[in-house]
């Protein structure tokens, strides 16, 4: 059965993660797995866009827990855009918008890396 | 005068293979017993942390062990029960996490059951005879 799956692409230096399906303990790894090469290949300049994200678990926010401080502290960040009410509730129940940067566009978390990368 | 309530149960292997199938039906019995979309969703993401926890922790990724779940309407509250044989887990007990902390520690997890005591009104826990039962009502 897949109920999930991610694509990755790439727009100018950031890499963007679409997240399509049900994000749960069973297709955590798979998030884990894009993160982890990211970080590996030095790519710390990540987008993780949600507009195909029909549900998210615990799960889910563990693996965005566990990696947003290594890759803070390596200059870069986890910027999630696109998000679905739903899927943004359970983001807010947690107290993430006060955490994670949380954005209404893909875009505009683009721009924000570029602004960052040029200063 | 009491009439019995209308339940409804079925028993899965305690593998995460099977969470979005136990979220399915747990969502198309509710929303056949009248309980509103806004509200099913609240109650599929309370029993995956709760199935999930009990993967985890009950049975440690024993999959060749089974949760039973049962669930029922009545007038104005759904309830739904998980029960499993594993090692006990009381969520009541669990202490409410602090996210900024646990990030910082990089630490994930913890909050599947600060989740479960938001979405629903009430999370109660009782065992009895090895049986750990983790019931969820939501207030219609």
């Amino acid at each position: 059965m897949k109920n999930f799956s991610i694509n990755h692409r790439k727009v100018q230096s950031v890499d963007i993660l679409e997240l399509n399906g049900e994000l749960d303990a069973h297709t955590a790894p798979q998030l884990e797995d894009h993160l982890k090469k990211l970080i590996d290949e030095n790519q710390y300049h990540i987008v993780v866009n949600c507009d195909d994200l029909d549900y998210i678990a615990s799960a889910g926010l563990g693996v965005f827990m566990a990696y947003i401080e290594d890759i803070r502290s390596l200059g870069g960040d986890i910027k999630l855009t696109n998000m679905n009410d739903k899927v943004y509730n359970v983001f807010d129940l947690l107290g993430f918008p006060a955490l994670y940067d949380i954005l209404e566009k893909e875009e505009e978390a683009v721009k924000q890396f570029q602004q960052g990368s040029n200063s | 005068m009491s009439t019995p309530n209308y339940t409804h149960r079925i028993t899965v292997q305690a593998s995460t293979e099977h969470l979005s199938e136990v979220r399915d039906f747990v969502a198309s019995y509710a929303t056949k017993h009248g309980v509103s979309s806004h509200e099913v969703e609240d109650i599929r993401l309370a029993v995956d942390e709760a199935y999930t926890n009990i993967i985890k922790h009950a049975y440690q990724y024993d999959d060749s062990r089974f949760v039973e779940i049962v669930m029922g309407s009545e007038k104005d509250e759904f309830w739904v029960s998980l029960k499993d044989n594993g090692k006990s887990f009381n969520p009541t007990e669990y202490p409410d996490p602090d996210v900024e902390e646990r990030i910082k520690k990089k630490e994930r997890g913890g909050v599947g059951v600060y989740l479960m005591k938001k979405l629903m009104d009430r999370i109660e826990y009782h065992k009895h005879d090895g049986t750990n039962e983790i019931r969820m009502i939501k207030k219609l």
